[in-house]
């Protein structure tokens, strides 16, 4: 999976620098037809692929397999015939169900865990000096960029070793290993902008640095802990390449593996497929729209940088 | 069912709370020392949770990697450059890093200059007609490669000539007349690869459009109108004023993308699996480890792909500097 932010996202300008007054009301080129239409054709072209997998994955086996989605707005008759069925039965029969709690059971401690590991580390490079300090950094910004792949077959190793292969606490580990380089990144990146005469009157008041982290960094930090759960949220559940390594198919496979799967099964009908697919989705998608200004911010992590 | 849900809350409680008395022992381990010892100890302390987990899964494994790719199959012989020279010369393995190379050099730069597009075009539109249009290019980026594959799988789907189309694009043509086509194999002039390029494209145009749109509105509205004043045309201020001044957001997308790009791997795992010549590195990387079980093979493509890396690592370590040093 393409992961976005492995990279040094500091470029950005502040949007706030944006001189609002001075523009007016937005900006002064205003939109003419040609965008306009642009923008609209593109909008549809993104949106119809997903639509047309939504009203599938609701048509009974011939509908979807015979006739075109569109069908069913052209022929409105047909509208009575849609159904629940097949998430019903990409459920129940087909492991979704259980794939769908195997996701929930990989991802959310995936996700949570090293939210605390990578903030002390966060706050240790941000408000604390020692020896190695910059070298250590400098080794997180460069691991950001490592291939995961480089880890697949050590770790395979080892896990067998200590049959941990197949097994949720592999994934978590792999993943809370993979993450904590983006984590500390951007964990400390926002530290570096908190008011550093915060963190000094509370020294001079005799707060220890246990204190000052639990008691006004951690709070402080609360929207880069939240744009780097979301992050980490969204890689977790959509990965296919950790869980097919370090779990497979199974009793244990997450809802990728198991879509994956139904496309090899064979006789397999688009709507069950395509019910699948939102079964994969759906989640991501509504976390996704919830919180959208925090992963935007996340993305944009560099660019609140004073 | 429930109960993996129940062990997964409970996981989450008692790896946060393990977390949580770990420092604790950490910070009190740190507290005993003399006074000297404790400052200098306690950041160590604190970043060693991290960099455990780090040196676990990245370092190690690396170095074990680049072994790895010197040994054979099941990593017990050293065989020297045997597993690279059996890749390299084999035309398979070629025409796979030609269809990467492909990758690399079309879908960061479309996505890109698509982005670019975008965040432009829609800063014209008014606050909903904005906000709508962002969320819509942006809303992909949540839906995961399979499901996005599976998406793209159904648009392309070709059936027999002669039945029903289902499949969007070859219905398209058949409104016209013109027999439908199976995308997917078409493999001349790799337009097969195309077509999956588009998939990774639809996803991550958003992300390059948040990006650059956050610094298109970033450009100090005074330069803008100075151009302005001074008879700019709308395409000149765009190339000559903006495009010059959001350079560094633009390297950094283009960048970002093109990493993501080099592992690409669940699109063309679910939509061809690598045959009719669309195969990519890190497909073949997967074939390898779990077709052929050749360690070695699987070694030494991860090594290709970690070369490829450098320079861009290199890259980020002096741009990184260069912003600290600016700070």
């Amino acid at each position: 999976m393409t992961f976005p932010a492995t990279t040094v996202i500091d470029d950005t300008p502040k949007v706030a620098e944006r001189k609002a007054p001075d523009r007016g009301e937005g900006n002064p080129a205003k939109a003419g037809w040609g965008t306009r239409i642009f923008l609209i054709l593109l909008c549809v072209a993104w949106m119809v692929p997903i639509f047309g997998t939504l009203v599938t994955s609701f048509r009974s086996y011939d509908d979807a397999n015979k006739t075109g989605w569109w069908t069913v707005f052209t022929n409105p008759s047909t509208l009575g015939d849609l159904s629940f069925d097949n998430y019903t039965r990409a459920i129940e029969d087909s492991n979704m169900g259980n794939a769908f709690i195997n996701s929930l059971a990989i991802t959310l401690p995936a996700t949570f865990i090293p939210i605390l590991i990578a903030a002390f580390a966060a706050y240790a490079f941000t408000f604390m000096e020692f020896w190695g300090r910059d070298f250590l950094f400098l080794a997180i910004v460069s691991l950001l960029v490592v291939p995961n792949y480089v880890a697949f077959v050590p770790m395979l190793k080892i896990y067998a070793n200590l049959e941990m292969n197949g097994t949720f606490p592999a994934v978590w580990l792999a993943h809370i290993g993979f993450g904590m380089s983006l984590a500390i990144y951007i964990l400390r990146n926002y530290m570096a902008t908190l008011p550093k005469t915060v963190i000094e009157s509370a020294k001079i008041d005799g707060a220890s640095h246990f204190q000052t982290f639990f008691r006004l960094i951690l709070p402080m930090s609360v929207p880069a802990l939240a744009s780097f759960a979301i992050f980490q949220f969204l890689w977790v559940w959509n990965d296919l390449l950790v869980a097919l390594v370090f779990i497979g198919p199974g009793q244990n496979e997450p809802v990728t593996v198991a879509l994956a799967g139904l496309r090899t099964s064979v006789g397999q009908g688009w709507e069950l497929t395509t019910a699948g697919g939102f079964i994969v989705i759906i989640l991501p998608v509504v976390v996704f729209l919830a919180m959208q200004r925090f992963f935007v911010r996340g993305m944009t992590a560099g660019a609140v940088k004073g | 069912m429930a109960g993996k849900a129940l062990t997964a809350l409970i996981t989450v409680v008692i790896g946060i709370g393990a977390a949580l008395l770990l420092f604790y022992v950490l910070n009190k381990i740190a507290e005993l020392l003399p006074a000297r010892w404790e400052e200098r100890i306690k950041p160590l302390l604190y970043i060693l949770p991290a960099f455990l987990a780090i040196v676990v899964y990245l370092v190690y494994p690396t170095v074990l990697t680049f072994i790895n790719s010197f040994k054979d199959r099941s990593s017990t012989e050293w065989v020297g450059l045997q597993n690279f020279e059996d890749l390299l010369t084999d035309p398979g393995f070629q025409d796979t890093i030609l269809n990467t190379l492909l990758w690399m050099i079309v879908v960061p730069a479309a996505c890109v200059i698509l982005g670019l597009a975008v965040a432009t075009l829609a800063d014209r539109l008014g606050p909903r007609g904005e906000k709508t249009s962002k969320t819509i290019i942006f809303l992909p980026m949540a839906i995961s490669m399979v499901g996005a594959a599976t998406i793209w799988r159904f648009v392309y789907y070709a059936a027999p000539a002669g039945q029903n189309q289902i499949g969007l694009l070859n219905a398209g043509l058949g409104v016209f007349g013109i027999d439908p086509v199976a995308w997917l194999q078409q493999s001349q002039w790799h337009l097969n690869s195309f077509l999956l390029m588009v998939v990774l494209l639809w996803s991550q145009v958003g992300f390059s459009m948040v990006l650059l749109s956050a610094a298109v509105k970033g450009v100090p509205g005074d330069t803008l109108e100075a151009a302005r004043i001074d008879g700019a045309s709308e395409r000149q201020i765009f190339f000559q004023v903006v495009v010059p001044q959001i350079k560094g957001t633009i390297i950094t997308v283009y960048i970002t993308v093109l990493i993501g790009v080099m592992k690409v791997f669940d699109i063309v795992y679910v939509m061809t699996n690598g045959n009719f010549n669309t195969n990519v590195l890190g497909n073949e990387f997967w074939n390898q480890l779990s077709t052929n079980f050749n360690n070695g093979a699987a070694a030494a493509i991860v090594v290709i792909l970690m070369i490829a890396v450098i320079p861009i690592m290199v890259y980020q370590v002096r741009h990184f500097k260069a912003e600290e040093a600016n700070a």
